[in-house]
């Protein structure tokens, strides 16, 4: 037993916020105050973080059920310091962004708050099971956002993706469920420390069945080919802090997820489904890229897009070396700030316009001038251009994954030649997706914000105010770790539990 | 320190003098006999701390049992029926109207006591460890039953829901008797105890006779816990019952007749031959269950009904933890299932009694924008279809994670598959309500819903507590056997 962890305070500042705004706070100012409250606990946190200490720190546990090894315990090191840091910074952004709806403020920010809580919950906790629990925090508060204040078709939406995510879930559980049976009786824990010590010391059998749930549940959370079907039309019509938070986040639970037990407990089983992993990944790039750039509305192809880019961060999974694995790392920041951004950026341009048709948009770059050169860098970043962090992401994920892998030799009219094997076939897939990703984000910017400016857009108002702030500030990030990536690496290198 | 069985005889002792007073008092407002009732039943459950665990004189009657399982059920059973009480006192305006009388009151009184009669029977339940015994403890709760489904007799619904139950649970009954005449045939005995030692000297070949005999008990016990393909009597008396009796239905004559399975497997699972057949039954009747609640219960546009299937698919669950019992928790698990599973469908009632008294009605439709008309009670609904869909941090999440649990730990695998896609089903019809309190706008002229104060407390201890045990369990867990 040790002393309260302050990451505590980062799960309960949330939670308390959200309480306060439903018992009549000033929903719009005590959100902020609470989301900007929790950037600096993380700075405080940030700054007492010893990165050469290669286990979790600040680690504090309350055993909760005890007869089955459940305890509440919190703990952080460098990938999840990381991930902390996509969470409080985009809430901080989302509450900023958001728009007061005219009725039922309260809950609009509560549910906000309450979706935050949990993905500081899921990646502040060392214990698989509250990692789960926490996750699923967002559950209610999505559907409700979706379902009240999104737009176009949201309650279809809303109820695809609750329906998926509650399946996905619960598959998941079971996976989780069979990861804690396979331990060495007697040593069962949900604790991710003892489970890696139990598979580091070899008590642990190897079991596909395990990865297959763990894969297929965590895969329908980040959107996997064929399980994505939910995640463009709900990020389309959700309300821009919800798609925020939901695209740039919690969706990034599954990949960490996938990071944290599949590398270390089940490597054999995550090479021997390699191919298939591989096969889908590409589909996630490929097909869904396609897609992406058959969309005529620019929320849909911002949420095809998100959807595509989580083939790069599988890729640096599956290739499961040093260098894969710190480039999917760094993809997670670079992907969730981006993509905040991106949809921060198309909520305002709803706000304005009305629409998001490209065959209406056109040119609005000159009235809209920030706005305007804001998304060009997050479109920018999108694509991978260096200077951004998702280049460094990209690249290490490349390099990685293409050194993956027995080289296939074969024989070419009797003489030994040199082939791809599957990773390098992915890879080369892979690479292009970033053709295919530029395509779609400059023929949206072209749509949208060149071309003649119709008089209907021509007085849009431009960015001001806190949203403005907020997205200068994303973009700052990026392009700090983009100039310093290996402030990242640095932190992530020790928590990368290689087999 | 007490005698355990005392606790029974107070429970009847009540509900004789409350029908005294209901008789003999000239006062016109029924409703005290209700507070009467509560405040007795309250002494009772306090009383229940302070019984001998290990009474002198009870242990060889072969009767009466005293472990902490039969305590648990019967605080359990109290607790139900205070609540059902508390249900009642709101309800009571819509009885009067649906009950023939000369006065408004009159006629009221015994919707009040017969359930103080049922406790009484579910305690004993609780407790009987001979066929005999269960029996009649179990007539004793039937019978009553019978009386307060039927009792708003002006109701057309009510009054099919009463003849609906009481021939198919006369059936049951037929079905119950039929099974313990072979097993008492070929063992000699209707004590559980003495059934167990008189099973190992049974001769092989009439195991298929003892089979049968326990099949048809199976029936019976079906019936009473809803379990597919007796459950068919469900979503017509659920709905056609005043809603306080539903509400007792499917909580505490649900959890008495998963005691009772409990009790009555228990002697057939020491012998080998008997347990793989009974692991499979079980896993049919859990399987079956699972699907057709919670597929029936998608189309559903009345919360009452839709209540109805999701009790059937609540015993699928606990049937998927019965079919794991040989996992050294799965036994907790169906235990503290049914705990939250009585936390969180009384919420559910006790939200609905008031809205239906308000709206005038109990369709899903009637909920329409209850959030913004009020808050309080559409949060603690919001939190009463979360937990019994399942969501984490709900009492009702770690329930499903137990049981999950310990079938995954008996390798049922098939059956935990298909319980986690009926889980994702019952999201979606659970989720309907808080559609309808949420994202609907309120129908015009509809201002706040009245709560009594009773009733609030009832709602802020419900919704606290699946809050709370859905962060630590471990506080219902050391309670449990």
């Amino acid at each position: 037993m040790s002393s309260v962890s302050p990451l505590l305070f980062l799960i309960l500042v949330p939670i308390l916020s959200a309480v306060l705004v439903m018992a009549g706070a000033n929903p719009r100012f005590t959100s902020i105050l609470g989301a900007a409250l929790n950037v600096l606990f993380f700075l405080a946190v940030a700054v007492f973080f010893n990165p050469a200490q290669a286990d979790f720190q600040f680690v504090s546990s309350f055993p909760v059920v005890p007869q089955l090894g459940i305890s509440f315990t919190l703990g952080a090191d460098g990938l999840s310091l990381i991930m902390l840091f996509l969470s409080v910074i985009v809430t901080l952004a989302a509450v900023c962004v958001a728009r007061a709806p005219l009725e039922n403020a309260r809950w609009f920010y509560a549910s906000i708050l309450l979706i935050s809580a949990g993905v500081v919950g899921a990646f502040a906790s060392v214990d698989v099971f509250f990692f789960y629990m926490f996750h699923e925090l967002a559950l209610i508060p999505t559907f409700l956002l979706i379902g009240i204040w999104g737009s176009g078709d949201r309650q279809a939406a809303a109820w695809k993706a609750t329906v998926y995510l509650a399946t996905g879930s619960f598959i998941l559980l079971l996976g989780i469920i069979g990861l804690y049976l396979i331990q060495p009786e007697g040593a069962r824990s949900f604790d991710l420390r003892q489970m890696v010590a139990n598979a580091q010391a070899g008590q642990v059998p190897d079991s596909p069945v395990v990865y297959l749930l763990l894969l297929v549940g965590f895969g329908i959370l980040v959107s996997l080919f064929p399980f994505h079907t939910w995640a463009p039309q709900a990020y389309a019509s959700a309300p821009a802090p919800a798609s925020m938070l939901h695209a740039g986040v919690l969706k990034k639970f599954g990949l960490y997820g996938l990071i944290r037990l599949a590398v270390p407990i089940l490597p054999e089983s995550v090479q021997a489904f390699a191919p298939i992993l591989l096969t889908l990944l590409a589909c996630n790039i490929l097909y869904v890229g396609y897609c992406t750039i058959a969309q005529r509305k620019l929320d849909l192809m911002l949420g095809y897009s998100s959807v595509m880019h989580m083939g790069y961060i599988f890729l640096g999974f599956v290739a499961l070396n040093q260098v894969s694995l710190t480039g999917a790392s760094l993809m997670l920041l670079s992907h969730g700030l981006t993509i905040a951004v991106l949809f921060a950026l198309c909520g305002e341009i709803r706000e304005r316009t009305g629409t998001l048709d490209f065959s209406e948009l056109g040119g609005i770059a000159r009235a809209t001038p920030k706005l305007g050169l804001a998304f060009g860098f997050a479109a920018m970043a999108s694509v991978g251009l260096p200077g951004f962090v998702g280049f460094a992401g990209e690249l290490l994920v490349f390099f990685g994954s293409f050194a993956s892998g027995e080289p296939q030799m074969g024989f070419l009219d009797g003489k030994e030649v040199f082939g791809f094997n599957g990773y390098q076939i992915a890879t080369i897939c892979a690479v292009w997706g970033i053709v295919i990703s530029a395509i779609y984000m400059l023929r949206a910017y072209r749509r949208v914000f060149m071309g003649p400016l119709s008089d209907r857009w021509s007085r849009l108002p431009d960015l001001t105010g806190l949203p403005h702030a907020a997205i200068v500030i994303l973009l700052a990030i990026m392009l700090f770790f983009g100039f310093f990536p290996q402030i990242l690496v640095n932190l992530v290198t020790p928590a990368l539990l290689l087999p | 320190m007490i005698q355990p069985v005392l606790l029974e005889i107070g429970v009847v002792f009540l509900g004789i003098f409350l029908l005294m007073m209901e008789s003999f008092s000239f006062k016109s407002n029924k409703v005290t006999l209700a507070h009467w009732a509560i405040f007795g039943l309250v002494c009772v459950f306090i009383l229940s701390f302070f019984i001998e665990t290990n009474p002198v004189g009870m242990k060889n009657s072969g009767f009466y049992l005293v472990d902490s399982l039969s305590l648990f059920f019967k605080r359990f059973a109290l607790l139900a029926t205070i609540l059902t009480l508390i249900l009642a006192i709101d309800y009571i305006p819509i009885v009067q109207r649906l009950v023939p009388a000369e006065r408004p009151e009159a006629g009221s009184g015994e919707f009040f006591i017969l359930p103080v009669f049922t406790c009484a029977g579910l305690m004993w339940m609780a407790s009987a460890s001979d066929f005999i015994m269960i029996f009649c403890a179990l007539e004793l709760v039937t019978i009553s039953l019978y009386i307060q489904v039927a009792y708003t007799r002006r109701s057309l619904a009510s009054l099919e829901a009463g003849t609906k139950f009481l021939v198919l649970g006369a059936l049951s009954t037929g079905f119950f008797i039929y099974g313990i005449t072979w097993i008492f045939g070929m063992t000699g005995e209707t004590n559980l105890a003495l059934i167990q030692k008189n099973l190992s000297i049974v001769p092989e070949a009439n195991h298929t006779a003892i089979l049968f005999g326990l099949a048809m008990v199976l029936v019976a016990i079906g019936f009473k816990i809803a379990a597919a393909p007796f459950q068919f009597w469900v979503p017509d008396v659920y709905q056609g019952a005043p809603t306080p009796i539903t509400a007792y239905l499917a909580v505490a004559s649900k959890a008495a007749g998963f005691v009772i399975l409990i009790r009555v497997l228990q002697p057939f699972f020491v012998l080998e031959s008997f347990q793989d057949k009974l692991i499979l039954v079980l896993v049919l009747l859990a399987a079956l269950t699972l699907i057709y609640g919670n597929l029936a219960a998608i189309p559903q546009t009345n919360f009452k009904r839709l209540l109805g299937y999701s009790s059937i698919a609540h015993a699928g669950y606990l049937l998927v933890g019965l079919a794991a019992i040989g996992d050294a928790f799965a036994g907790r698990a169906v235990v503290f299932y049914l705990g939250g599973y009585f936390l969180m469908t009384f919420l559910a009632f006790l939200v609905m009694v008031p809205v239906t008294k308000a709206t005038g009605g109990d369709d899903l439709s009637h909920f329409n924008g209850l959030a913004r008309r009020s808050p309080g009670l559409a949060l603690a609904m919001l939190i009463a279809a979360a937990s019994l869909a399942g969501v984490p941090f709900t009492v009702g999440f770690f329930g499903k994670f137990f049981i999950f649990e310990a079938a995954m730990n008996q390798e049922l695998y098939l059956l935990v598959l298909i319980g986690v896609i009926t889980v994702a089903s019952g999201f979606y019809y659970y989720f309907k309500v808080i559609r309808a309190m949420y994202w609907q706008p309120a129908p015009e002229g509809c201002g706040e819903v009245a709560v009594s104060p009773l009733s609030k407390l009832a709602i802020g201890l419900c919704t606290l507590l699946i809050l709370v045990l859905g962060f630590y369990p471990q506080l219902l867990i050391r309670f449990l056997p």
